[in-house]
C-alpha cells in the first residue's frame, strides 16, 4: 500500500504563526494512493482547509505555519520544499479547486488566456499550440463552444461553468493528485451532480487520485472511496466509505450521521386549525427596464404564485438559485413590493397598502435571513436588538428587555447574552438570536429564507428542532426557503417547487418529494447527493423503502 | 464601445456649457462696475463709457451672454486689459512649460510610486512597507517649496548636477529640457508619490486578500506575475481615480514650483492675472482648467472599461 501512495501525509501539525500558538491541526495522518478518492469530512473549523492548503504550501503566511510532520509527495517532502519547487509542483503535480467559483477566477482576465497560463508556466510547449491545448480542455470539461468561452470573461459565465473552468485550469497538465475544497457547495444540486460526475470522468481517464473536502455526507456516500473524519484538528476516525457511513466506529462520527436530515419527509402531522394566516393569489414580480432608452426586457422574478398557510403549520418552498423563492420571500413580507396579485395576511390584503398603512401589519409577518453574521446589526448588543421591534410598537423598554431575556432562554440562550454583542457567538447562536429578534414580534407567520443554510449540519438540526418547538408552543406559522431538499423533508407540512419564477409542483410533502408528478421535481430529488443512504440509521436504503420516486 | 465613448463625450459638454457660463457670469456678479475697476479711480465718464462699450456691457445681459459663447467657440477668448495680447496668445505661450512639468511630474509620481505600493503590500508589515508609509509621511508633510529649494541647493548649487532654473521648450532638444525640468518635475511629484503609494498599497492589500490571488498561486505562477498580471490590474481602478484627481490638481496647483524654479508656466499667468484684475485672462485660465478637469475625468472613465470587462455601461 504505502509503496504506491500519491500522498502521504505523516503527523503533521499546523500552529498559529506568532508568539501564543494555538495548534490548528493536531498531528494528522493519511494518505491516498494513486486513482483513489480519500473524503475529508467535517463541520466548519474543523481543518480541512487548512489540511488542503498545507498540502498545497499556500497556507497565509502571516497567519499558520506547519510545525512538524512530513507531507510527501511521491516521496519527496513537501514541507522541505523550497518555494521554487513548490511553485513547479502547483498544476503540474498537485492541482487545487476551491469552493467559490464566483470568486476563484480572476475577473479581468480571459478564462483561455487564465488556463493558458498554467501551460506557459509549467511546460515548453510552443507559444502557438497553447490555444490548441486549452480548447481541447475545455472540450474534456463539456464546454459548449469551447472557441467562444476561451474569450469570455468569468462574468459572462454560470457557477458550473465557472467550476469547469476551474477544473480545465487544474488538470490540463494531469497532476498527480487533485485537491478539491468543497468544490460544489456553492452549486446547485443538478449541477453539483454534473459537476462530481465530470471530476470522476477526468480522474478515470488521467488514473488522478483526489482528495475532497466536503461537509457533505450525501456527497462523501456518492463519490469517496475512503474517508477521513476531522474534528477540531485531529482526523477521528478514518476507512473505507461503505465501513464508516454502516459502522461508525467513533461517538463524533455517529452524531453527524444522525445529524444528516433524512430525504423521507417526517410523518404527517395533523392539523389544528383551519385558519389561513397567509395566502396569496397570482403574486407576481416583474423586474422591468429601467431606461426609457430601450434596456433589457422584463424579467418574471415571480410569476403568478398562489400559495396559503395555515396557523400552526410550515410550508416550504424549495428550488435552484434563481427560480424566485427569495423573491416570495421578499414580497410577502414587503420588502419588495409584487407588481401584481394579492397577499393576505390573516385576511387582510397587504399588497396594496402604502408603507404607512402597512406598519400595524409588519408586526404579523417577521422573517429570518440567512447570514446570522451579516443580519444582526454588530454595533447593538443582542438585547437591544431582540427589544427594537416591540419598543417601536409601543411595549415600554423595560418590559420589552424582559421580554427578551425570556425570549433569549426560549430560544436556548443564557439570559445574561442580553448585554452582549453579536460578534461574542457561534452562526448557530446567531442564527438563534436573529429567531428570538422575529418571534419578540408575536408574529402570525415567521419566514424563514435559508435560515439554516449556512449552519454545519449538527447546528442545523438543533436550529431546526428549535423552530419545530416554538411551532408547538406558539402556533406560528412557517414559510420555509430552503434550496436543501432534506432540510424541507424533516420541516415542512407541504412543499412547493419553483422553477423559473414559477410554482410547477405544490402539495403536500409527502406527496411531492416521495411520489412527485413534475419531471423537474423528479430531477432535483435524483440530484440529491447520497439519496440513497439512510445516514442516521447507518444504512443504505432497502428496496422495500426506496427513497427514489418511482420512474417514468 | 464606440457608442460609450461617444456617449460620455456628449455628456462632458454640459459641464463645460455650466462653467462657460459661470465663467461669464463671474465678471457681472462681482460687486461694483467692472469698468470702473478696470479703468481706475482717476476715469472721467467717457473713459469708462468706452470701457463698457468695448466689454459690450452696455447692451442687454442676454446678449452679452450669446455674443461672448459666440467668440468663445471661435476660439477668441478676448484681450488682456494689461498688456493687450489676445488671451489666446498669453495662454499659448505659458501652456508648454506647464504641461512638461505636470506631464514629466505624473510619470515620474506613477514610476516610482506604484512600484512602491505594490513591494509595500507584498510585504505588508516589513521593512518595505515602513520605508514606504513613513517615506509617504514625510511626501505629505513637507512643503513644496522647503522641497524645492533643498532639491536646488544639494543637486544645482552643491553638486552642480542641474541648471539652479528656468526652462527650456523639449523641441529645443531633450538634453536641454530635461535637465532643467528634473528638479522640479521631482518637487512637484512628492506629494502625489506619497498619495498614489498610498492609494497603490491600501488598493493592492485588499486585492491581495482576494480568492483569484490564490488561484494564481496554487498554478505555481511566481509572484511577480501574481503581483502584477493578477493583482495590479485587478487594485487598478481607485489608483488611476486618485491619479486622475492628481494630474488635475497638479495643473492648477503648479504655481508654488513654477516660482521656486522660475518657470514661465500657467500657474504665475494665473497669479499675475488674479493680483492685476486682468478679467479675460482670468476668464481664459479658468476655461482652461475646467477642460482639462473635465478631459482628463473622461479620459480615467473611460480607462475604466478599459481595464476592467466587467464595467460596460
Amino acid at each position: 500500500m504505502s509503496g504506491a501512495d500519491v500522498l502521504k501525509v505523516e503527523s503533521l501539525v499546523v500552529e498559529t504563526a506568532g508568539e501564543a500558538t494555538v495548534p490548528i491541526l493536531n498531528s494528522i495522518a493519511f494518505s491516498i494512493s494513486a486513482g483513489e478518492t480519500v473524503c475529508l469530512v467535517g463541520e466548519s473549523g474543523s481543518g480541512k482547509s487548512v489540511t488542503a492548503l498545507a498540502v498545497m504550501g499556500l497556507l497565509p503566511k502571516d497567519a499558520l505555519a506547519a510545525r512538524s510532520g512530513r507531507i510527501l509527495l511521491g516521496g519527496e517532502d513537501l514541507l522541505a520544499a523550497s518555494p521554487g519547487r513548490m511553485r513547479d509542483l502547483r498544476a503540474s503535480e498537485i492541482a487545487m479547486i476551491f469552493q467559490e467559483p464566483m470568486t476563484a477566477l480572476n475577473p479581468v482576465l480571459t478564462v483561455g488566456r487564465q488556463i493558458q497560463e498554467v501551460l506557459e508556466t509549467h511546460t515548453t510547449i510552443p507559444y502557438r499550440k497553447h490555444r490548441q491545448r486549452v480548447l481541447d480542455m475545455l472540450e474534456q470539461v463539456h464546454l459548449p463552444d469551447p472557441a467562444r468561452i476561451f474569450h469570455s470573461y468569468p462574468h459572462q459565465m454560470s457557477g458550473g461553468q465557472r467550476q469547469r473552468i476551474m477544473i480545465a485550469m487544474a488538470l490540463i497538465l494531469e497532476p498527480k493528485l487533485l485537491i478539491a475544497d468543497e468544490p460544489t457547495t456553492a452549486l446547485d444540486v443538478t449541477t453539483q451532480k454534473q459537476i462530481l460526475r465530470l471530476i470522476s470522468e477526468l480522474q478515470q481517464k488521467q488514473g488522478t487520485s483526489v482528495l475532497f473536502i466536503t461537509h457533505d455526507m450525501g456527497v462523501v456516500a456518492d463519490i469517496a472511496d475512503r474517508v477521513c473524519v476531522m474534528h477540531r484538528g485531529h482526523i477521528v476516525e478514518t476507512g473505507k466509505t461503505q465501513d464508516v457511513l454502516r459502522h461508525p466506529q467513533r461517538d463524533y462520527t455517529r452524531q453527524l450521521l444522525t445529524a444528516v436530515p433524512s430525504l423521507i419527509p417526517r410523518p404527517v402531522r395533523p392539523e389544528d386549525s383551519k385558519q389561513i394566516v397567509l395566502e396569496t393569489t397570482e403574486m407576481s414580480k416583474v423586474y422591468g427596464s429601467r431606461s426609457l432608452f430601450g434596456g433589457d426586457p422584463p424579467v418574471a422574478a415571480a410569476k403568478d404564485v398562489s400559495l396559503s398557510l395555515k396557523r400552526g403549520r410550515t410550508l416550504g418552498i424549495v428550488g435552484e438559485s434563481g427560480s424566485g423563492k427569495s423573491t416570495v420571500a421578499r414580497c410577502v413580507t414587503r420588502l419588495i413590493d409584487p407588481t401584481s396579485g394579492g397577499i393576505r395576511v390573516r385576511g387582510q390584503e397587504i399588497s396594496d397598502l402604502s408603507r404607512r398603512a402597512l406598519r400595524p401589519y409588519r408586526k404579523r409577518i417577521q422573517i429570518v435571513f440567512q447570514d446570522p453574521y451579516r443580519s444582526l446589526n454588530p454595533r447593538v448588543t443582542v438585547g437591544e436588538s431582540i427589544a427594537e421591534g416591540p419598543i417601536n410598537f409601543g411595549t415600554p423598554r423595560r418590559q420589552a428587555l424582559d421580554e427578551a431575556r425570556k425570549l433569549l432562554e426560549l430560544v436556548g440562550l443564557p439570559a445574561d447574552a442580553i448585554g452582549r454583542y453579536p460578534h461574542q457567538f457561534s452562526g448557530g447562536q446567531r442564527q438563534r438570536i436573529a429567531i428570538a429578534r422575529a418571534i419578540a414580534m408575536e408574529p402570525d407567520v415567521l419566514v424563514a429564507d435559508e435560515a439554516v443554510s449556512a449552519l454545519d449540519v449538527s447546528v442545523q438540526a438543533q436550529v431546526l428542532a428549535l423552530l419545530h418547538e416554538l411551532q408547538q408552543r406558539l402556533g406560528v406559522a412557517i414559510l420555509f426557503i430552503t434550496h436543501d431538499l432534506r432540510v424541507a423533508a424533516q420541516i415542512c407540512d407541504d412543499v412547493a417547487v419553483m422553477q423559473k419564477g414559477r410554482i410547477v409542483e405544490y402539495g403536500p410533502a409527502e406527496t411531492v418529494l416521495r411520489h412527485p408528478s413534475e419531471v423537474y421535481t423528479r430531477e432535483l430529488i435524483e440530484a440529491a447527493p447520497g439519496r440513497n443512504w439512510d445516514f442516521a440509521n447507518f444504512r443504505p436504503f432497502t428496496p422495500e423503502a426506496p427513497a427514489a420516486p418511482p420512474q417514468g | 464601445m464606440l457608442s460609450y465613448i461617444l456617449r460620455r463625450i456628449l455628456a462632458a459638454i454640459p459641464v463645460m456649457g455650466v462653467v462657460a457660463l459661470f465663467v461669464f457670469l463671474l465678471l457681472r456678479i462681482t460687486p461694483g462696475d467692472p469698468a470702473a475697476i478696470i479703468a481706475g479711480d482717476m476715469a472721467t465718464p467717457e473713459q469708462l463709457e468706452r470701457i463698457r462699450a468695448s466689454l459690450g456691457l452696455n447692451q442687454p445681459i442676454t446678449v452679452q451672454f450669446f455674443t461672448w459663447i459666440g467668440q468663445l467657440l471661435s476660439g477668441d477668448l478676448g484681450t488682456s486689459l494689461i498688456s493687450q495680447t489676445p488671451v489666446t496668445t498669453l495662454i499659448g505661450q505659458r501652456l508648454e512649460p506647464t504641461l512638461s512639468l505636470a506631464l514629466v511630474a505624473i510619470t515620474l509620481s506613477i514610476l516610482i510610486a506604484v512600484p512602491a505600493g505594490v513591494m509595500a503590500a507584498w510585504r505588508h508589515g516589513g521593512f518595505i512597507d515602513n520605508l514606504v508609509m513613513s517615506g509617504s509621511v514625510l511626501g505629505f508633510s513637507i512643503p513644496v517649496f522647503v522641497i524645492g529649494y533643498m532639491l536646488i541647493q544639494l543637486f544645482a548649487i552643491d553638486l552642480g548636477l542641474f541648471p539652479v532654473q528656468g526652462f527650456r521648450s523639449i523641441f529645443s532638444g531633450i538634453g536641454p529640457f530635461a535637465e532643467r525640468i528634473v528638479l522640479p518635475a521631482f518637487t512637484l511629484s512628492t506629494i502625489y508619490i506619497a498619495l498614489i503609494a498610498r492609494m497603490t498599497r491600501a488598493s493592492m492589500l485588499d486585492v491581495l486578500g482576494e480568492d483569484y490571488i490564490r488561484t494564481a498561486r496554487a498554478k505555481g505562477l511566481t509572484e511577480r506575475l501574481v503581483l502584477f498580471r493578477h493583482a495590479l490590474r485587478n487594485a487598478a481602478v481607485p489608483i488611476l481615480t486618485v491619479i486622475g484627481t492628481g494630474f488635475a490638481f497638479m495643473i492648477s496647483g503648479v504655481v508654488v514650483t513654477e516660482s521656486v524654479f522660475n518657470l514661465p508656466g500657467l500657474g504665475r499667468l494665473t497669479v499675475d492675472a488674479i493680483l492685476a484684475r486682468d478679467y479675460p485672462v482670468i476668464q481664459g485660465l479658468i476655461l482652461l482648467t475646467s477642460f482639462i478637469y473635465v478631459a482628463v475625468n473622461l479620459l480615467i472613465d473611460l480607462s475604466y472599461a478599459f481595464l476592467d470587462p466587467r464595467i460596460r455601461y
